[in-house]
């Protein structure tokens, strides 16, 4: 309990030698440890890749829609390497879709999620002063930005970037040239992920303020703890992957090389004897799982913002808690769904098409609670508000598609279609990144002091709800028709998707004027910094700690300690002045 | 004062030397296992048994070096939450193998996989 | 880092009666127990899946692996001396058994590498079979840890004094917990040397 009486801008204990002045700028912005610059440096760097990674796709969207044409306008900016004529090659097409969903998933979504949202709020929720370990909290996105760099990078090495997808099978991804680059750029962003989930499991257990007890969390906090498990436990066996491939690639082992492969004609000289559904296994160990670290953070932030904005409590918060933490065991053992298809037995099959039916429960019970929050609530309908609404039918869509899939009979059918790629987009696509900017605009005013402007924000959500559906919708009816993924030329050559090939035009001309709709969120951002309505320390009414601390909070976040006296969603009390009652107000 | 498992121990020198001579006896019974290991390599058992004898011993090792080394036989009830739950996941790890190999042992007329494994590497004995 | 601002560095949180580092160490070790879990469970479906699969001790040295078993056994028990000679605030015994734990961590690395060279010299390269490959990434894996745990306890060697001087308790917990991470790099060895060397 110590100093918990002091000032905390007062420098009073020395820093190994050197004492605490005022830190400078390179102190402040880049080398800072204090969580909230480094949830802003996480959040805007993962923005800036999420734009990227939404760039590469817009620019397959071009060879999907209109497959051979020549791009206009910047087809020549790519080179006759990649780009003949300002017509995409195949190997180049294979780069953007690899490095699309690499950077979507690992350098995009999940440190927004965990990175950002994570380590600017969950610290605040909890009324601590900073995480646990603030240094390594430092180091953590100093390896994610060095990751990412360097992934970004393999575009620019004489192999190209990895072709073989975010899934990196072999034996395809031994022999494709840029796979080693994107290994060694995994292995940076893993390091990073284990560090940060150390960080936040250690702040949740140990830096909760007087009060707050495990059942007073805000649902975000609980999904951010869930989160960690995931990240802390799943990681390692992609990272054991990573290395497996790598010695493949680079010391001539053969540990996912079957014998007798044959290459282009020519046998490949290798001893063999490895196991290609290895890599998947220990894959999708992973991946599965990560499924639901992207979309944990986002069920946080749409229950704050939902409870916020109806002014009620969260309907069944302890049903919610249990769930998540039930799905969080359950993410471990229902990876093999993603391998109906690989030929690995029939009785497996039946097992994790099992778990998979099950784990579809929790997800449902969440969501219907976010539902039943709804009923009899007066919805304010701001721009978060929105944004966390159309969360739910989006999120809704993506997981009951997901059913048939889980299905061995009706994955024989939908398995590597247009339909998966649907789907899964539902989930984090319409899902979380819908989710991630109602928390952008919600908690905007606690890290500046003023508010997003509304109209803007209006005008964006409307453009990139209908703009997200209409690039994934149509892909189930694509899917349906039997049209493959990945293909280079969108199923042209297909005889029997031909009928559903308009549907590609659709799509690519939704992400189009999504990307276009962007420009309101970014102008908004930025102006808003500078120009945006001034506002007081809680300008939502809400109830949680965060609201308590300053806008935007001082270095040590609080002005006093605050002690907590009920549980977070503490909306229209009865008998009560006002229609919220703040964790941190006395009894 | 608090009360964790190094302050509390600090200020009892009795304690301590309590543990010392815990450390040492697990110290004794670690060489003897290792060595016993060994000795059951040579005796060129059977696969299975091997396997069996040599995992039983090096579990037996391991949990001796956890519990009283890494201090677990007295440890905190939050340590041995995040334990558990990792016990979990790495038994779902471990499912990872029966996963690859089921259906070969559940069905008789597969020829390859688990029991050509096992027959080559019970012949390299020989 | 400010301990105005982060409580429970070296006293313990009365609830969980367990310092931040403590957790966060434990947390570690879970993720390095599925590191080397999928590691172990790698080696399984590789070998359960090979067509062959050459038992260890017929290429790899059994008595040279048998003495580094002793040496990380018995580093092992220097680390949890030195602690304890901490805890009993015998400085100078401290500093002569985390010595000999860094020795013997040398130690280890010295005879690993002398497995190494005759592996090389006999052209037995990961690329020869799995089974070399799988013996070679998992003993180097682990033989990056061993370095691991030794440059932390060498920087408890060296900056010890000043730690001795001016916060003690800290000494003690850091040393702890840097004693978990040889611990566990000590089990790490305790299951690869069965799978590896004796099966």
């Amino acid at each position: 309990m110590q100093a918990r009486h002091e000032s905390p801008a007062r420098p009073h204990v020395e820093d190994h030698g050197h004492g605490r002045h005022e830190p400078g700028f390179l102190g402040r912005y880049v080398f800072s440890t204090d969580h909230k610059t480094i949830g802003i440096q996480y959040a805007v760097t993962s923005l800036c890749f999420l734009m990227f990674g939404f760039t590469l796709m817009m620019l397959m969207r071009w060879q999907l829609a209109y497959p051979g044409q020549p791009l206009p306008l910047i087809g020549s900016w790519f080179g006759e390497a990649r780009m003949p004529g300002g017509v995409m090659t195949p190997d180049f097409y294979n780069e953007l879709g690899a490095m699309h969903g690499t950077i979507m998933v690992f350098l995009g979504v999940v440190p927004l999620g965990v990175g950002g949202f994570g380590n600017y709020v969950l610290p605040l929720q909890i009324g601590a002063k900073d995480m646990a370990f603030p240094r390594l909290n430092m180091m953590s996105y100093q390896f994610f930005f060095v990751g990412g760099v360097l992934m970004l990078a393999t575009f620019l090495l004489p192999g190209g970037a990895a072709q073989s997808g975010w899934t990196s099978y072999s034996p395809l991804a031994n022999i494709n040239p840029g796979q080693t680059g994107w290994i060694v750029a995994m292995v940076f962003i893993i390091t990073s992920s284990l560090l940060g989930a150390i960080n936040f499991i250690v702040t949740t257990i140990q830096l909760r303020t007087t009060g707050m007890s495990f059942w007073r969390f805000p649902f975000f906090v609980w999904a951010q703890f869930v989160t960690s498990f995931l990240l802390l436990l799943a990681f390692p066996p992609l990272e054991v992957g990573a290395f497996l491939q790598l010695m493949d690639r680079l010391a001539g082992s053969s540990f996912f090389l079957p014998s007798g492969l044959v290459i282009s004609g020519a046998p490949l000289n290798v001893a063999g004897g490895g196991n290609p559904l290895l890599w998947q296994h220990l894959f999708w160990f992973l991946a599965h799982p990560e499924v639901y670290v992207l979309i944990l953070p986002a069920m946080g932030i749409v229950a704050e913002v939902i409870a916020n904005n109806t002014r009620k409590p969260i309907w069944g918060y302890t049903a919610m808690v249990y769930s998540i933490i039930f799905l969080g065991f359950m993410s471990f053992i229902v990876w093999a769904h993603h391998m109906f298809m690989t030929g690995m037995g029939s009785a497996i099959a039946a097992f994790f098409q099992t778990t998979t039916m099950i784990i579809s429960v929790p997800s449902v019970v969440v969501l219907t609670a976010l539902f039943l929050s709804l009923w009899g609530g007066s919805i304010r309908y701001t721009t978060p508000m929105l944004f966390a609404l159309a969360f739910l039918p989006m999120f809704g869509i993506g997981g009951l598609t997901g059913l048939p899939l889980g299905l061995t009979s009706s994955d024989i059918h939908l398995h590597d279609t247009y339909y998966v790629i649907g789907h899964f987009h539902y989930v984090v696509a319409p899902g979380t990144v819908m989710a991630f900017f109602a928390g952008i605009y919600y908690w905007f005013p606690k890290a500046t002091g003023r508010t997003m402007n509304e109209t803007l924000g209006k005008l964006h959500f409307w453009l990139t709800f209908l703009c997200m559906n209409g690039v994934f919708l149509p892909m189930f009816w694509i899917g349906l028709a039997g049209v493959s993924r990945r293909l280079y030329d969108g199923g042209a050559s297909y005889a029997h998707g031909q009928h559903v090939l308009w549907l590609n035009g659709v799509s690519s001309w939704s992400a189009w004027i999504m990307g276009a709709a962007q420009i309101f969120f970014i102008v908004n951002f930025f102006w808003s910094i500078r120009g945006g309505k001034t506002v007081d320390k809680n300008p939502w009414k809400a109830t949680t700690l965060e609201w308590e601390a300053p806008s935007p909070p001082p270095h040590g976040n609080f002005l006093h300690d605050p002690v907590v006296y009920r549980g977070p969603y503490d909306y229209s009390p009865r008998g009560y002045h006002a229609d919220f009652r703040p964790q941190a107000q006395e009894a | 004062m608090s009360d964790t498992h190094a302050a509390r121990a600090a200020h009892d020198p009795a304690e301590i030397d309590r543990h010392v001579r815990t450390y040492i006896m697990v110290f004794a019974t670690l060489m003897v296992l290792t060595l016993v290991t060994v000795a059951v390599s040579y005796l060129h058992l059977e696969i299975h048994e091997a396997v069996a004898i040599a995992l039983l011993i090096a579990t037996v090792k391991a949990s001796l070096v956890a519990l009283f080394f890494m201090h677990l036989v007295s440890e905190r009830q939050v340590v041995l939450s995040i334990l558990a739950l990792t016990g979990f996941f790495a038994v779902a790890l471990l499912l990872l193998p029966v996963v690859t190999n089921l259906d070969h042992i559940t069905t008789a007329d597969m020829p390859v996989g688990a029991t050509a494994g096992a027959h080559s590497s019970e012949s390299a004995h020989h | 880092m400010s301990q105005e601002l982060i409580p429970y560095i070296t006293e313990a949180r009365p609830d969980t009666g367990l310092t931040n580092g403590k957790i966060g160490i434990w947390c570690f070790l879970a993720s390095e127990v599925m590191l080397f879990g999928a590691f172990f469970a790698s080696y399984i479906v590789l070998r359960t899946t090979a067509t062959e699969w050459p038992h260890g001790s017929s290429i790899l040295n059994v008595p040279l692996a048998t003495v580094n078993t002793i040496v990380l056994i018995t580093s092992s028990v220097t680390m949890v001396m030195a602690w304890a000679s901490l805890m009993r605030n015998d400085f100078g015994k401290y500093r002569m058994f985390l010595g000999a734990t860094v020795l013997l961590g040398f130690c280890f690395l010295g005879i690993k590498y002398v497995e190494y060279s005759a592996k090389f010299e006999h052209h037995l390269l990961p690329s020869t079979n799995n089974f070399l490959a799988i013996y070679f990434i998992m003993t180097g894996l682990h033989g990056l840890h061993v370095i691991g745990g030794m440059i932390t306890n060498a920087y408890f060697l060296v900056a010890a004094p000043s730690y001795w001087d001016h916060d003690r308790a800290l000494l003690g917990h850091r040393v702890e917990y840097s004693g978990l991470f040889w611990h566990f790099v000590d089990l790490v060895w305790i299951f690869l040397f069965p799978i590896l060397y004796l099966l």
